[in-house]
């Protein structure tokens, strides 16, 4: 038999082993920064954490009572590891590019760095992983009784379980020394790691061995130990199928949310590519600890006497065989199991209770200025140690108020159930971005409520916290609230049962409440920083988690409020304190500023994530804030410079669609004129053709012959007229005319238009206001009167009084002048007062007019020319038009 | 804030056609996202089995159905793993800035 000493002494030994490749590892670290200890087997093996003692004896235990159900634990996490495309490697990005710390870290911080998140997400992993640690310890302490339990040792069964104490002092001594030697940006334990990754090796190397001398050194080969099996109780198994389902569910979600799984997978990972490697090789690691558990069990089952306790078969077969080799290798196997996980899970819950509780509450009793005082990392690390001690103590606390009995060899999947309670708040925050705050924080606490309710507390034992009583009938004897009978469904496994309504109810809660409240702008932010991850960052990004540097603040704020604004604001700020320059010492007062400052561009609440960044714990770092802000930049520009573009071409197609319409109808004017034009020449050169025919026939007498030169003379004089009057029209529309300004009063001008316009007194009488034409006037003054003489000739030519009378009113004030010309005819009719400006537009017929109607076409033109109209006055008992001069064609009264 | 709809995000234009080697890397990641579904369905078949027979099913056949099931999975998922390559952007840019296609 074993000498206990010597036991106790290849413990020893081995711990210190563990101590050495922890500080081996350490120094290594600081030596080449880790890359040595950066290799996906270290990360795999490290993963093994995830086979705890509770598997090492456990697994064994598990297939003797409940054959193949055993495998439930290793193929959920086997089908997450395969799919690790989809979320491990989402949550490792994530958890780089945040520095994410913990699962607590991330839930909190995905949901807007909520503090409440932060605690209640810790208290669950702490309920939930305490009762584990203690079973850890009771693994180890049990282990231990085997040994002494021989005969020959003279050591008492009962005195073990004060051996944990020893236990847990020391995995503390350990945690405590590789857990908190640094305070590193990224969590890592390169000592912790290592160790376990060496653990990993021995537990396997244990398990296997006592596989392989059960199948090849007992049975005698595979097929004989196939036989075996056939021939054993195990035979008998059948699946429960919802168990089958339920608990390859559950064991694959604890993978993702165990907070000693989240630290060695995401939180340690130092290259995402080793999760490729881990993606099989896991699984392999797994499959090969479960491949001779069944042989194990069922040799244990026939070897052993009726009543042994079918937990240690890993133990007691090589002890019963004579192996003690083999069993020491076992023992260490399974304390390997047991104290890795330990240190792991403390280190993690650690972790989370010194970031999530024990830093709030100081932060908050402390006065302001302490988050910026270098004592923060001595507060941290000190929170830590206390954290780590008393996490143990919990531990070991529950392992002997538990007693250590049976209760606790199911704890393993009732701590399983507690910690999946993450699951729908991580899920849904990494892939949905909708999913906010109440949602999480209610899922969360329901489905912790139903856990506790359902398995947490009935697993102390009936009558142990619930009566019996609660337990048969319900509380206060309602039926539907029994523990484990929820709604009255009892056909439930208790497990799947917790399961079912707590993810049911949780995931329901996380949904709709998020459907139906509205996230704060930190959680809108922080949720498209986690689920957009792949987009926002090109990889892992390392930004110095230091005190906020002014430079950096300075780069922030130009960012926002503009460079030369950010860079006076900083220079003041540095002036104000002493220093030359744009970089003051960075105080409360200038950060206070500049959020206020910030906030003016970006709103209060960024502004102050914003500055909290650089100032404070940062989980969103600047870049990606930057990167964010410039994207919305870019989009903001996009679409304004898209509205504006497409207003352009709004505007160009407007202006097309016009010119297009002026050409269209300048054509028809351009036919109209063609034909109007041809009319006015055709009908004075029919005229001349005819006569001078007859002319040239020479049978005509002198008298005739001089009427028809007559007629021929005055048609192509006319002719002459209109050809003249066409070509002055075509230069005035064309802008071709060059104008002759000069000064001159209007009366003289009125007065030359009068006598060239050849009116006499019988004909036309005229009125004239002479005082009021005493203006002085600037313009063409030859153009003008040409317009003059027009109107006067019209009204001599076209006035159908009896006694035609003409009035020349001119009306004058300091900024305009009009001239009207009223004549005591028939007013027009309202379609020709429009008509009449256009060309070739008569009224009387022909004969009488004697133009080509090109008049008042012509004096349009010139008026438009010299800047100012001529308009049909209506209204006045008779033709009246008004003739207007340019703005500032009249001077000043001389 | 609104944000264009994927594909239309301003200069970025959506990648409809891949060439040769960045398709296959598509489908590599394609098949590691199904590979799961795979797994969990063929790891519930024995629920369908037969168990109530009286030859009934032997715990060796379990056995190897499960662990030749699970080494099967390891080595499809070893070997896909192996062939993926992480150097290619995720979105199929050369930055791997925002909106990835699918295609």
């Amino acid at each position: 038999m074993i000498s206990f000493n010597l036991l106790i002494v290849v413990s020893l030994v081995y711990v210190a082993f563990l101590f050495l490749v922890a500080f081996a590892a350490e120094r290594r670290a600081k030596r080449d920064r880790g890359q040595w200890l950066r290799n996906p087997l270290v990360y795999t093996l490290s993963l093994s954490i995830y086979c705890t003692a509770w598997t090492f004896y456990g697994a064994v235990g598990y297939a003797a009572r409940s054959g193949f159900e055993y495998l439930t634990i290793y193929l959920g996490p086997t089908i997450v590891m395969i799919g690790w495309w989809l979320i491990l490697r989402k949550l490792v990005r994530i958890g780089k590019t945040q520095r994410i710390t913990s699962v607590a870290d991330l839930i909190s911080s995905r949901f807007g760095k909520s503090t409440a998140l932060g605690v209640l997400v810790t208290v669950l992993a702490v309920v939930g992983t305490t009762p584990y640690i203690a079973l850890q310890l009771q693994s180890v302490t049990q282990s231990l009784a085997v040994f002494a339990a021989a005969p020959g040792t003279g050591w008492d069964v009962t005195d073990f379980d004060g051996a944990a104490v020893w236990i847990a002092i020391g995995l503390a001594v350990f945690t405590l020394i590789f857990g908190t030697r640094n305070l590193d940006v990224n969590e890592r334990h390169h000592g912790v790691v290592m160790a376990v990754a060496v653990e990993a090796v021995v537990k396997l190397c244990a398990l296997v061995a006592v596989g392989i001398f059960v199948v090849w050194g007992m049975a005698g080969g595979v097929g004989e130990m196939l036989q075996r099996i056939d021939a054993s109780a195990i035979a008998e198994w059948q699946p429960v199928p919802h168990r089958w389902v339920g608990l390859i569910f559950l064991s694959g979600a604890a993978l993702l949310t165990l907070p000693r799984m989240f630290q060695v997978m995401v939180v340690e990972n130092a290259d995402e590519k080793h999760l490729a490697t881990a993606s099989w090789a896991f699984p392999l690691y797994v499959l090969t600890m479960s491949l001779f558990v069944v042989p194990i069990a069922v040799t244990g089952m026939d070897l052993l006497p009726e009543g042994s306790n079918p937990d240690l078969f890993v133990l007691t077969v090589p002890l019963a065989t004579g192996n003690q080799g083999l069993a020491i290798l076992s023992f260490l196997g399974g304390f390997s199991s047991a104290t890795s996980m330990v240190i792991v899970a403390t280190i993690a819950l650690a972790t989370m209770v010194s970031n999530h509780i024990i830093a709030p509450v100081w932060l908050s009793s402390t006065q302001k200025g302490a988050a910026l005082s270098g004592d923060v990392r001595g507060v941290i690390v000190m929170s830590r140690r206390i954290s780590i001690g008393v996490i143990l103590a919990l531990g070991y606390l529950y392992f002997r108020l538990s007693g250590g009995g049976a209760a606790l060899a199911s704890i393993g999947l009732v701590s399983f159930a507690g910690v999946v309670q993450v699951l729908p708040a991580m899920i849904a925050g990494i892939f949905w971005r909708g999913a906010n705050r109440n949602g999480a924080g209610t899922g969360v606490v329901i489905g912790f409520a139903i856990w506790a309710w359902t398995l947490f507390l009935p697993s102390f034992g009936a009558g142990a916290v619930l009566s019996e009583a609660v337990m048969a009938e319900g509380p206060f004897g309602w039926g539907w609230l029994r523990p484990y009978a929820l709604f009255g469904i009892a056909g439930l496994d208790p497990v799947v049962h917790t399961v079912f309504w707590s993810m049911l109810f949780n995931t329901a809660a996380v949904v709709t409440l998020s459907v139906l409240t509205f996230p704060n702008p930190m959680e809108r932010l922080q949720g498209a920083q986690f689920v957009n991850v792949f987009e926002n960052s090109a990889g892992a990004r390392t930004w110095a988690q230091s005190a906020a540097r002014a430079e950096d603040l300075l780069i922030m704020a130009q960012r926002i409020i503009g460079h030369a604004e950010a860079q006076e604001m900083f220079r003041q700020e540095a002036g104000a304190q002493g220093i030359d320059g744009y970089l003051p010492e960075v105080t409360p007062e200038l950060i206070g500023r500049l959020e206020r400052m910030l906030a003016g561009s970006v709103g209060a609440a960024t502004a102050h994530a914003m500055v909290g960044q650089l100032t404070g714990s940062a989980a969103v770092s600047v870049e990606d804030l930057i990167a964010v802000a410039d994207e919305t930049a870019q989009i903001v520009e996009y679409s304004n410079r898209l509205e504006a573009k497409s207003a352009e071409q709004e505007r160009t197609a407007r202006a097309l669609r016009e010119a297009n319409e002026k050409l269209t109808a300048i054509s028809i004017q351009k036919d109209a004129f063609l034909s109007q034009i041809s009319h006015e020449l055709r009908t004075p050169m029919t005229s001349i053709r005819s006569f001078s025919e007859i002319l040239r026939e020479g049978e005509v007498d002198a008298e005739a012959r001089a009427r028809f030169a007559g007629i021929i003379h005055q048609e192509s004089t006319r002719l002459t007229r209109l050809l003249d009057d066409l070509l002055d029209l075509s230069y005035l529309e064309n802008g071709q005319v060059k104008l002759d300004l000069g000064q001159g009063r209007l009366a003289d001008v009125l007065d030359r238009a009068v006598m060239a316009a050849g009116v006499s007194g019988d004909r036309l009488v005229l009125h004239r206001d002479t005082p009021r034409e005493a203006v002085l006037i600037e313009t063409d003054l030859e153009r003008l009167t040409q317009v003059f003489i027009n109107l006067i000739a019209n009204a001599a030519k076209y006035c159908d009084a009896d006694r035609p009378e003409l009035t020349i009113r001119v009306l004058s004030d300091s900024e305009t002048c009009q001239v009207d010309f009223i004549d005591n005819g028939t007013p027009l009719e309202a379609d020709a007062q429009v008509l009449i400006f256009e060309k070739f537009s008569r009224l009387a017929d022909e004969s009488k007019a004697g133009g080509a109607g090109l008049g008042l076409a012509i004096c349009r033109q010139i008026m438009e020319s010299l800047g100012g109209g001529i308009s049909y006055l209506p209204g006045q008992g008779g033709p009246a038009f008004r003739v207007t001069l340019r703005q500032g064609a009249r001077m000043a009264a001389q | 804030m609104t944000v264009p709809p994927a594909g239309t995000e301003p200069g970025r234009a959506r990648v409809e056609y891949l060439e040769r080697g960045t398709y296959r890397q598509r489908r590599y990641r394609d098949a590691l996202r199904i590979l799961p579904l795979f797994a969990t369905v063929l790891f519930f078949l024995p629920l369908f089995w037969q168990w109530d027979g009286l030859p009934g099913v032997r715990p060796s056949i379990v056995i190897i159905y499960l662990f030749g099931l699970w080494l099967v999975l390891i080595g499809l998922t070893a070997l896909i793993s192996w062939l993926i390559r992480f150097e290619e952007p995720e979105s199929g840019r050369p930055s791997g800035a925002a909106g990835a296609p699918e295609e």
